[in-house]
């Protein structure tokens, strides 16, 4: 039995179905994160497993005991919210000894336990402070002390970074992250970004109109997304679809010989621009993003323009002299492609 | 020009504020005249003062027992309209369904109806319960009256409470009592005070209810006053001590939760 379970979970908002029937498994010391798109039910899902919302049908089981029912305060969860949601007339010590004063643990244990968090996020200097005498960075590590003081069965986190500037954002990450292998706390983190779910997650959970699409490892969803939701939802700049319907040429210099009326997908590390002449495909440049490390090379195909045109996105580690409207020729790695039916499923995945 | 201005909304300031308080000012003189200072023509601004007034109004009727009942009554009554109105607006604010709106006005809504409208069905349910004259009656009454502006004085102050913050401590451990001990009562420490003392105020000056649900055992300083306008024939001075003993400790309890009350409405402000 796994630490937490979740079987046949689900809301309704009036007529609105939010969470459509969820199960999932998390073991014990896990990094699980929910990612999808806004309005997905990512945060809902998330807050019904701290018992904030209700949950209406499903149960959920927690160390082997069914807490469905349970108030928020009984769980024994502890949550980072978007906002922080400090306690204004408190101070960073007091913030984050709430829970133990609530307790009733004693003044001396709460004193190291605070004193040891505080340490581990280098907050021990302003622990008199309120905060509001705080800086956006400084107040999500109370927030988050606030949890790991508690040494709570899971740790809840609700999109924990978005409040914060891009640099602080990677530097928090990166900290969320030590701080999970040093604590080896059971964690559930619920992002709309994909890069914080790539790199903090043992496993994502990618939701979509509150239905579950695909659970895996963060590689997994990569190489063998389930379908062509999790295929664009992962990876930046999106995987290139190629509607054989319309384009049904490309199958041939694709190499999916065999893929019938559907998609073929084509992640852009895997389109290779070469010189014009050369190639199997030829187009125009339309675009070019050099972001130093990366170079992205935006391409139309020629000859396609009446039939809605295709544009094929190019990542390449070499920095290249295109221009915006220079000729160049377009390759397809070998046996890189991912192959969905007309619905989107995935019928076979030749990429890695 | 701006020097002008500033003397014109000066000078402006301090003759609406003299108009305002000139009635209350004209109160406290008149209460240290003998009633023939207080009727003589033209008006006396400088006299001898005088307590006779005082004295008299001790000497026929009992002070003590109205102030006492006064005291009682808005006490009692606010700190139990504290008590429902609360938790009533605590989940108004916080748990909001689409009749939540519906429902703060129509208790506002009672507040449109002429107290006297009420007058016949209320004095008789007093009358069958036998608690005519009694302050239970009273206290019950005030504490109703007040109600509808208790919920709506603590409904938009604890709206303005992020409700992230009271997830944050139901996350934490706190059941609904401790939420409202540790977070709620502190923020709104503003609201809650200036509720309190808003309706004290009222409960105090009380006169309709007071009148007419009692007479000699549990009536208030309302009652008090009322006992030496018309009957009896104008006497201005004792009419006027009678109400500076009235107002007095609303005024002083005022003037010593002001600083409380001014310290709470800007915790909320500045938070």
């Amino acid at each position: 039995m796994s630490f937490l379970e979740l079987r046949g979970v689900e809301k309704n908002f009036g007529a609105q179905r939010a969470i459509k029937g969820i199960d999932l498994a998390v073991e014990k010391g896990e990094f699980v994160v929910f990612v999808g798109p806004s309005g997905c039910g990512k945060s809902t899902l998330l807050r019904m497993i701290a018992g904030l919302t209700e949950i209406d049908a499903g149960t959920l089981r927690l160390d082997g005991r069914d807490i469905t029912k349970l108030a928020s305060s009984k769980r024994d969860l502890a949550m980072v919210f978007q906002s922080y949601a400090l306690y204004p007339h408190m101070s960073v010590a007091d913030n984050m000894s709430f829970a133990l004063r609530l307790a009733s643990v004693d003044k001396a244990v709460i004193r190291e336990k605070v004193g040891r968090a505080a340490e581990i996020l280098n907050l021990t200097q302003y622990l008199q402070r309120t905060p509001k005498e705080l800086s956006g960075g400084q107040r999500q590590r109370v927030a988050i002390g606030r949890a790991i003081v508690r040494a709570p069965k899971v740790f809840l986190f609700d999109e924990p970074l978005s409040n914060l500037d891009a640099a602080l954002r990677g530097q928090t990450r990166v900290e969320i992250a030590k701080l999970h292998r040093e604590l080896g706390a059971t964690t559930i983190y619920v992002t709309h970004d994909q890069v914080e779910a790539m790199t903090l997650a043992d496993r994502v959970v990618v939701l979509r109109d509150g239905a579950i699409e695909q659970v895996g490892s963060p590689l997994e969803l990569y190489d063998r997304p389930a379908n062509q939701f999790v295929a664009q939802f992962i990876g930046t700049p999106q995987m290139n679809m190629i509607d054989t319907s319309k384009f049904p040429a490309l199958r041939d210099v694709v190499g999916a010989t065999d893929a019938a009326d559907g998609f073929i997908g084509v992640r852009p590390e895997n389109v290779v621009v070469r010189p014009a002449g050369s190639g199997r495909l030829a187009g125009h440049v339309e675009l070019v993003e050099s972001l130093g490390a990366d170079t992205l090379i935006y391409a139309n195909v020629d000859g396609l323009a009446p039939h809605g045109g295709l544009q094929l996105i190019a990542r390449q580690n070499e920095r290249t002299e295109l221009h915006p409207g220079d000729a160049v020729g377009l390759d397809i790695a070998p046996a890189s492609f991912h192959v969905f039916d007309r619905l989107g499923h995935t019928v076979a995945a030749r990429a890695r | 020009m701006k020097h002008l201005a500033l003397l014109v909304r000066t000078a402006a300031a301090w003759l609406i504020t003299l108009l305002v308080v000139f009635p209350l000012i004209w109160l406290v003189l008149t209460a240290f005249k003998t009633e023939l200072q207080a009727i003589a023509v033209p008006p006396q601004l400088f006299f001898t003062p005088t307590l006779e007034s005082f004295a008299e109004v001790n000497l026929r009727s009992d002070y003590l027992l109205h102030a006492g009942n006064s005291v009682i009554t808005s006490f009692v009554s606010t700190l139990l309209g504290l008590a429902i109105a609360a938790p009533a607006a605590y989940s108004m604010a916080f748990f909001r369904t689409r009749r939540t709106r519906d429902i703060l006005m129509w208790m506002l809504s009672t507040k449109m109806m002429p107290a006297v409208g009420a007058l016949v069905p209320v004095y008789v349910i007093a009358q069958t319960a036998g608690l005519l004259d009694s302050l239970t009656a009273l206290i019950v009454v005030f504490t109703l009256s007040n109600l509808p502006i208790m919920v709506w004085m603590l409904y938009s102050g604890f709206k303005d409470i992020p409700p992230d913050i009271l997830e944050a401590a139901r996350m934490d451990g706190a059941n609904v009592w401790g939420e409202f001990l540790h977070v709620i009562r502190p923020l709104a420490m503003g609201t809650l005070a200036s509720t309190g003392l808003l309706c004290l105020v009222l409960a105090w000056n009380e006169a309709f209810w007071a009148l007419n649900l009692s007479s000699a055992k549990a009536g208030t300083l309302a009652s008090l006053i009322a006992s030496y306008s018309s009957p009896e024939g104008l006497f201005w001075a004792k009419l006027s001590a009678a109400s500076l003993m009235a107002i007095a400790p609303i005024v002083v309890v005022g003037w010593f939760s002001q600083k409380q009350l001014v310290q709470g409405l800007t915790f909320g402000a500045v938070k």
